[in-house]
């Protein structure tokens, strides 16, 4: 009974708040709306008996990801007129792209209809679920999870190669240098007679 | 080079730090325990002000208005008025505590020691309007200080 | 506790909601108090430090000090900026608050001594605990003020930071003891070490590296002092509680505090062995594991405070190199080195 009181209680609210993230007039409450949706998730997640999944979804989507897409959008200027301007212009991009997702979901209702994909042994109920999806991963899908880290690997370096710029006239602290100074070498003293100066 | 890896992986400098301010947490107390402890105060101490009285009674202050001409903030307003017997009193002598800055020239300038800054510096209060004070309240703080006050003008006289 | 409901003739369901209530109760209430003890004890510290002396009015020895604080902020006026975002305003202390409490959840007192024995109870803290820094942001967002909003931003970027190396020394720990529970982890450091003798990974060489980080990462997640850029008061007035007053401003403290103090719970139970004496022989079992905990939480108070009183506070890109350019390769460096170990341990050299 609770179970399935819950499972309507995140599902509503997994959608209603889904839905918000589009009529928010404002982006912030979209993002905090598209957290809402994210947490929510997280809580259908748990109803499935996947606590694992459930977790990660937090503490990268909620945790991390949105807290910077939040950083982003706290600090953007948006222009709500240049924004509209674009609409009808969009329209047929965004239509089409509404008919593939809906052409998705029809399928993948269908598929599920169609009764589970019997690949494979299933799981265990007994087994915590970390270490069915470390088995899976670790084991099955070994080869399409590594390719997974060096896709992952090959944007991570593109990015920082695209927006790292090395710039030569900042005269930045080197910590290390300063920790390395040596106060016998740092201060010397001289004693220049009058009038001649001292080299430094 | 190698020392200083590993005095930066070991954090040393920190652990020296901590292990200082852990000696400090067991060294005896810098500040004392104000409301019940006080320091020591100087005999010169400007603090709170006060007419004084001799010992008969009489008040000191003859009117002749020198602390009020050299108040540097014009704190001080007195009117005065011949008495009864002829000589010559204050009617008026009211010192706006806000204004005043404690500089003590009041008494200096005083030639029969009335006008004194005491050593009570507790005069705290809650509205703006009991800091000016009257000639009534100066009196009866001259009248509350005095074996105070006395103590420290005798004190003092050796350097004056 | 259910188990008690349900032979007095109460339904499954129903004695688990009261059992629940009342485990929450059990440790939401004593937890405000012990935040309230905290603060003091806290600023005594600081006090000693500074030889100076510390509350000492109110009550005895200023025991009441930070219930006539509390007592004050709770009678003031409650003010909502005429331009702030009203209702994000008042939602963002009560995320904080709500969101350091709910972390306690798993905080396993004893063997057994614990309101949910979930699975995943290391990642359910991490996760949580990610969620505190929303408080901040949507706080510093929705005052609608300078001060505030930079204190949101730089929340945002050093809870992410940190939070990668916290991640990464959560691994080694879920690494050596095998299990993501948190009385589990705890039972696996009974005599892990030192010939049997020593309770808590934190004595094992590999493992103590990454207990000091931890130690440090969690004073970053709580934004304590080396790393309260987010409140840096010569910079940023109060941080996101400049705009605050009253209870919403009380719920901010009591959260932090919170968070402070379940920070100090779990370096004890990760490192140290939890509610289990430090060293493993058989007379110290005789004390309750609840007081092993209470001790160690307390001692890594202490170290708080001490750390507080001593370590200036960092500039924000010194905060960021210490976070991304060293915890980071180091707690990274220590997951290869551990799980080599215990392949080598577990399954001879690959030879």
């Amino acid at each position: 009974m609770i179970a399935t009181l819950a499972f309507y209680l995140f599902a509503t609210l997994t959608i209603a708040s889904a839905v918000l993230v589009i009529f928010a007039r404002n982006p912030v409450h979209s993002v905090l709306w598209l957290i809402v949706a994210f947490f929510n998730a997280a809580g259908l997640m748990l109803l499935l008996g996947a606590e694992f999944i459930a977790m990660l979804l937090v503490i990268v989507y909620v945790g991390a990801v949105a807290v910077l897409f939040l950083f982003i959008v706290m600090m953007l200027d948006i222009d709500f007129a240049a924004l509209r301007s674009g609409f009808s212009k969009n329209l047929p991009f965004g239509i089409l792209i509404a008919l593939v997702l809906l052409a998705e979901m029809v399928l993948a209702a269908a598929a599920w209809k169609a009764g589970p994909v019997t690949e494979g042994a299933p799981v265990a109920a007994s087994q915590p679920n970390i270490e069915a999806v470390g088995a899976a991963l670790y084991g099955r899908y070994l080869f399409p999870f590594e390719l997974a880290g060096l896709i992952l690997l090959v944007a991570m370096i593109g990015a920082i190669v695209l927006t790292h710029r090395s710039r030569g006239d900042v005269r930045g602290q080197k910590i290390s240098r300063q920790v390395d100074r040596d106060p016998k070498e740092a201060v010397r003293n001289l004693n220049p007679g009058v009038g001649e100066g001292m080299k430094l | 080079m190698i020392a200083r890896t590993i005095k930066a992986f070991t954090l040393w400098e920190f652990v020296k730090a901590h292990v200082l301010t852990l000696k400090y947490f067991f060294k005896p107390k810098a500040t004392i325990n104000y409301p019940y402890e006080k320091v020591p105060q100087s005999p010169r101490f400007r603090g709170e002000h006060a007419l004084r009285r001799y010992p008969n009674g009489e008040e000191r202050c003859i009117a002749c208005k020198l602390c009020e001409a050299i108040c540097p903030a014009q704190a001080i307003t007195i009117e005065a008025e011949p008495r009864a017997d002829g000589s010559r009193r204050t009617t008026r002598y009211d010192i706006d505590m806000v204004k005043c800055i404690y500089c003590g020239l009041c008494a200096e300038a005083c030639p029969v020691d009335a006008i004194v800054e005491g050593p009570n510096l507790e005069f705290a209060t809650e509205t703006r309007e009991e800091l000016l004070y009257d000639k009534a309240k100066l009196l009866a703080n001259g009248d509350r200080w005095e074996s105070a006050i006395a103590a420290n003008l005798a004190a003092d006289a050796a350097y004056r | 506790m259910t188990d008690f409901f349900v032979s007095h003739g109460m339904v499954y369901g129903w004695a688990w909601f009261l059992a629940t209530i009342i485990g929450i109760l059990v440790i939401a209430l004593p937890l405000m108090l012990a935040v309230a003890m905290v603060i003091y004890a806290e600023r005594k510290i600081w006090a000693a430090i500074a030889l100076r002396r510390g509350p000492n009015v109110v009550g005895p020895w200023g025991l009441l000090q930070s219930f006539a604080d509390g007592l004050k902020v709770f009678l003031k006026e409650t003010i909502v900026p005429s331009s702030a975002n009203k209702g994000l305003f008042l939602i963002a202390p009560i995320i904080t608050f709500t969101v350091a409490l709910i972390v306690w959840a798993v905080v396993p007192f004893d063997v057994g001594v614990v309101l949910t024995d979930i699975n995943v109870g290391l990642l359910y803290i991490l996760a949580a605990s990610s969620l505190g820094v929303y408080g901040v942001i949507i706080a510093g967002w929705a005052s609608n003020s300078k001060y505030p909003f930079f204190s949101a931003l730089r929340a945002a970027a050093q809870m992410v930071s940190y939070e990668v190396s916290i991640g990464f020394v959560l691994i080694c720990v879920v690494l050596y003891s095998g299990s993501f529970n948190l009385t589990d982890i705890v039972m696996k450091q009974q005599g892990n070490i030192g010939f049997g003798l020593l309770n808590g990974f934190g004595f094992n060489p590999l493992l103590f590296p990454m207990a000091v980080v931890f130690l440090i990462s969690s004073m970053a997640e709580t934004f304590r002092t080396p790393f309260d850029l987010v409140e840096a008061e010569s910079e940023l007035v109060a941080g996101h509680q400049t705009e605050y007053s009253s209870m919403s401003f009380a719920l901010f403290w009591l959260g932090e505090y919170a968070n402070v103090i379940l920070m100090c719970a779990l370096n004890a139970i990760l490192f140290w062995g939890g509610f289990l004496p430090p060293l493993n022989i058989g007379f110290l079992y005789a004390v309750p594991g609840i007081i092993w905990l209470f001790a160690k939480m307390a001692f890594f108070f202490f170290v708080f405070g001490w750390v507080k009183a001593t370590v200036p506070r960092y500039r924000y890109d010194q905060l960021m190199r210490l976070g991304w350019k060293i915890f980071l390769p180091l707690s990274l460096l220590f997951v290869v080195l551990i799980s080599g170990w215990l392949m080598i341990k577990t399954q001879g050299l690959p030879v």
